[in-house]
């Protein structure tokens, strides 16, 4: 029988009321007892399977979001531990892992799209389709300019080398792919991610 | 990994060296802990620092950075020269009989074929075996010739004597021999050692053969492909295995194929050199299917563009002269030879060594587009940050884009784990402010190209318009859609091979494995080493029945393990020749008379019969594995001690070619390396327990246990210099000077090299000038430019520096 804790709480705040405590003559003092203790806090949150975004041992992870509270009423993750389902990790996390609900909500997480003007000592806010505009221009531009279609030796290579791109190791293999799809057909050959360095 | 993390606890001997898993990887050590309390394992821990790994060992040696082989081919030697080699495993399932080519020498540290004008081998032609008129591979099988490949081992290994090893690497013998003693225990089929390192290993010019040293070493025991053996890459970001299938990498294309070199004109030149054909009689050699998986992802890039007649779309592909990886585009970024850059996730002013380089470099740059969920150094690198980072912006004339991204909490997903298994995540919450997944954001930017493209044309518009992006929505695919398209469809009705009048799969059905994959443009699948993944039975990626049958930790049913979901590579070498296990305790793939059984996939049909001999190392044309490497790495058949870069001695072996003859150095970085009369200290890089790489220098509550940069020494080297704990130290190297608070421990112990005191210090990676920790100077401003002579991976593990008591820096308080 699957036992919340709020719920092990009523039954033993019952329980309480039944025997010694009722007897003593303070009936009513477990409801009271009860009622006094807030509500177990991840009973209402969602409970989502995740994985940790750390290191390679890919420990599973629970991640528990509510929107009780919030400003804006949109949920966040409260809490994070470890997934006892998963065999690899059984429930275990390391430094890193349990403290990674810092990483979710740190006040370092990117909000905007920010854009540097050159010789600016700072970045300012713009939109996605200011920054995704300008960046697919620059690139087309330096494309068209530099694309090499033949070598020396007329030999066909259809390659881009003034541009690079650096791949992120913690995309899924989803974007992983895709970014490979998108990259490649561009003629990129500087293409490197984390696994080096 | 070729094993998983749940099977290292079926070890009888771990060795960690090249790594500290206890405090890099804690949750895939729990299974050391359980080898150790449950099967009575041994750990032996190497390491130049008394990590935490080591404070739980039953046996450490300490060893100089940069010397791991040295250490290992004594090793070699020791087992060789002591009958300690599980016999038939080497003869049955390695090349050690095969006959190696007359003319291949190794004298005064160097292979045959060199060329001191070009720093390469370029003639490797003696680096292979002797063929007969069929074209197979001689061998004797009696061992008796001398120049089968064990015996050149033998021959190459025995200058590598204890007390070699211990002039070189400074562990003294008596450690030494107790380690080989305690690994030779496991030469047997009864015991097995498992190899876990990480990138101690990866991170030197010789890193390459650091671990192949460590492969040679678990075939002559026979430990590979059984229960508790392997070697076992500890890997660090949470999807770099998949990432690196996925061939986000210069030269690669996914599944481990190669991109075409500009020699490769055509795609019929580019398959001359793939479909390996068999060199033994019998074998399989598995790449001769290539080109099915080759054709199948041309055919998911390109959908209807790849046609036969158009070669698959070939010349889609870019062609290379060379490969441009992440020390090649800094080069080319601070020559000026780059305009744009994009940096998805990766920290790169903080992860590329020679932090000046990096910098000159991104202010070179016309943009930079930067993709993160977090604040990194690259994205400020413009900014001034008093002397960690003393740019002025006015003269920075790059733009840069700063773009947010999700993190895993907020996206859904697979991540491919270590050890291969891929593991689905799924969505919590939405991401903070305005941010957006890579999916959606790699979308949006190819499809702005594609409309600008097909708008207004442009050098070679092809690909980019032609790509495959049949997606629901093209502006934010699917993860499912996406990991389909990866798993690959019937492109046509395919008929079954048994019956060809019966259709096997319809067209559009999900491919349930590799093998049905087909050359001519009826199937698709980007990546064949992940088909299986997601077929018409579901997504595997989300399987989450933990049950373990057999009791070994395979866990057949948690995810999906590649290729074709088997757990332990190789692992028909777990029987002997005739298909018996090698012992009831190692128990793992058998022959039952008629089919392979056991509780994992069978590394190939299980219906062929070990009478047919086909060899456990299908992906070699041999069928076995390899003692002698051919010419598989640039730096030589066998591994070779050569020193780092930065060399703290001559080395006593060959005294002419201290270092790695064949490693790449720019132009740019001839004069970028130090000696020991200006930097007589070794230094090597690690990481803590408490951090993760220069993110969670972003997160509080490891921001608060470990808050600064630190240099970690010796009690000797701390009085020698006049340094105690706490005291702020300059660490200079030849590439540039931090400052660090001094930890003097008893972790460090001196070592005797070469007849001279050998300290070493050791300095975290994690700290910069962006963050909730303290402003540092990041540790890259002394790391040399120059990476491993076969794959180009830094040397960030040992390095030459001089240390002294200082002031603290200008920003920080004199007292902390």
């Amino acid at each position: 029988m699957a036992v919340t804790r709020r719920q092990f709480m009523k039954v033993s705040a019952a329980g309480l009321a039944a025997s010694s405590v009722g007897a003593l003559g303070f009936m009513g003092a477990g409801e009271g007892l009860a009622a006094g203790v807030r509500p177990y806090r991840l009973e209402k949150a969602t409970e989502t399977r995740n994985t940790c975004p750390y290191c390679a041992v890919a420990c599973g992870v629970l991640v528990y979001s509510s929107s009780e509270g919030t400003k804006d009423g949109k949920a966040k993750v409260i809490h994070i531990e470890g997934d006892s389902d998963n065999p690899i990790n059984r429930g275990t996390l390391c430094a890193r892992g349990a403290a990674s609900l810092g990483f979710a909500n740190s006040p370092n997480r990117l909000q905007y799209p920010m854009h540097r003007k050159p010789g600016s000592d700072k970045f300012e806010r713009v939109s996605w389709d200011f920054a995704m505009e300008r960046i697919a221009k620059l690139a087309k531009e330096d494309r068209d300019k530099n694309f090499i279609t033949k070598n020396r030796d007329g030999v066909t290579v259809n390659r881009w080398l003034t541009t690079g791109f650096f791949a992120g190791s913690s995309c899924s293999n989803e974007a992983g792919y895709l970014t490979y799809k998108a990259i490649r057909s561009t003629g990129i050959l500087a293409l490197e991610d984390q696994a080096r360095i | 990994m070729t094993n998983s993390w749940n099977d290292i606890k079926n070890a009888d001997v771990v060795l960690i060296m090249g790594g500290n898993a206890a405090e890099a990887h804690p949750c895939g050590f729990k299974w050391v802990v359980e080898a150790k309390a449950n099967n009575g394992a041994k750990l032996i821990v190497v390491d130049p620092r008394f990590t935490r790994s080591a404070a739980v060992s039953d046996l450490y040696a300490p060893i100089r950075p940069g010397t791991d082989i040295a250490f290992l081919s004594g090793l070699m030697r020791y087992l060789l020269g002591n009958g300690k080699i599980h016999q038939e495993y080497v003869k049955s399932f390695t090349n050690a009989s095969y006959i190696v080519k007359e003319g291949f020498k190794f004298e005064d540290g160097l292979f045959t074929g060199y060329d001191e004008s070009k720093k390469n081998y370029v003639d490797r032609s003696t680096w292979d075996y002797e063929f007969d008129e069929q074209g197979m591979a001689k061998v004797d099988e009696t061992l008796q010739n001398p120049r089968c490949a064990i015996n050149l081992l033998k021959a190459h290994v025995e200058r590598y004597t204890p007390e070699m090893v211990e002039r070189i690497c400074g562990t003294p013998k008596d450690k030494f021999l107790k380690v080989c003693e305690l690994i030779a225990t496991t030469a047997n089929g009864e015991r097995s050692m498992t190899s876990l390192y990480a990138l101690g290993w990866t991170q030197h010019t010789t890193g390459a053969q650091n671990i192949r040293s460590m492969a040679m070493i678990q075939l002559l025991l026979g430990n590979m492909g059984i229960p508790g053996g392997g070697v076992n890459a500890l890997r660090g970001h949470s999807n770099v295995q998949g990432i690196t299938d996925f061939a986000l990498l210069s030269t690669s294309t996914p599944g481990y194929l190669v991109l075409p070199t500009e020699k490769e004109t055509t795609y019929a030149d580019y398959m001359k050199s793939r479909g390996f054909k068999p060199i033994r009689p019998g074998q399989t050699s598995f790449w001769q299917n290539y080109g099915k998986f080759f054709v199948s992802q041309q055919k998911s890039l390109f959908g209807a563009a790849a046609t036969k007649e158009n070669d698959w779309a070939y010349d889609y592909l870019p062609k290379f002269d060379t490969a441009y990886d992440v020390l090649k585009m800094v080069d080319m970024m601070a020559g000026g030879q780059m305009n744009g850059l994009f940096c998805q996730g990766l920290n790169v002013m903080m992860a590329a060594p020679n932090k000046a380089k990096v910098q000159a470099g991104l202010s070179k740059l016309k943009w930079l587009v930067i993709i993160d969920p977090l604040e990194t150094e690259t994205a400020h690198f413009w900014e001034n940050h008093g002397e960690f980072n003393n740019v002025d912006p006015k003269a920075i004339q790059t733009e840069v884009f700063q773009l947010p991204t999700t993190a895993y909490a907020e996206d859904e997903g697979s991540f491919t784990n270590s050890s291969r298994v891929i593991q689905w995540h799924w969505k919590a919450v939405d991401g903070p402010g305005e941010s957006r997944s890579d999916i959606q954001i790699i979308a949006d930017l190819h499809s702005r190209l594609r409309a600008l493209y097909s708008k207004e044309g442009g050098a070679f518009p092809d690909p980019i318009v032609n790509t495959t992006w049949n997606y629901a929505k093209p502006a934010h695919p699917d993860p499912v859609e996406l990991l389909k398209e990866i798993n690959g469809y019937a492109l046509a009705d395919l008929p079954d091979p048994a019956d060809p009048s019966k259709v096997m799969l319809k067209a559009g059905q999900l491919l349930p494995g590799f093998a049905v994959m087909r050359d001519d443009g009826t199937t698709s699948g980007a990546c064949w080493i992940y088909t299986g993944v997601y077929t018409e039975a579901g997504n595997m990626a989300m399987r989450r029945d933990a049950s373990d049958p057999t009791g070994l930790g395979i866990h057949p049913n948690w995810g999906f393990s590649w290729p074709a979901n088997r757990r332990i590579l190789y692992n028909r070498a777990s029987a002997d020749p005739a298909g018996k296990a090698w012992s009831e305790r190692k128990k793992y793939i058998t022959w039952n008379g008629s089919r392979w059984v056991g509780g994992d996939v069978p590394d190939y049909a299980p219906t062929v019969a070990p009478d047919k001999s086909v060899g456990p190392f299908i992906m070699n044309q041999e069928g076995t594995a390899r003692l002698f490497s051919r010419t598989a790495m640039p730096d030589g058949p066998f591994p070779e001690h050569y020193e780092p870069m930065d060399a703290f001695i001559v080395n006593p072996l060959h005294p002419k070619v201290t270092t790695n003859p064949v490693v790449r150095v720019f132009a740019a970085d001839t004069k970028s390396f130090g000696t020991p009369d200006k930097f007589p200290i070794v230094a090597t890089s690690y990481r803590l327990a408490e951090h993760f790489h220069y993110w969670t220098k972003n997160v509080h509550d490891n921001a608060v246990v470990q808050p600064e940069m630190f240099v970690e020494m010796g009690e000797r080297l701390a009085k020698a210099k006049g340094i105690k704990n706490g005291d702020w130290v300059e660490v200079s190297s030849q590439r540039g000077m931090i400052k660090a608070k001094a930890s003097v421990s008893k972790r460090i112990r001196p070592i005797m090299v070469d007849g001279k005191p050998c300290d070493v210090v050791g300095l975290p990676i994690h700290y910069g000038f962006i963050g909730l920790t303290r402003k540092s100077y990041p540790l890259n401003t002394l790391t040399p430019p120059v990476g491993d002579a076969s794959t180009n991976t830094p040397e960030y593990k040992a390095f030459l520096v001089d240390v002294k008591k200082t002031t603290p820096p200008a920003s920080q308080p004199a007292v902390a």
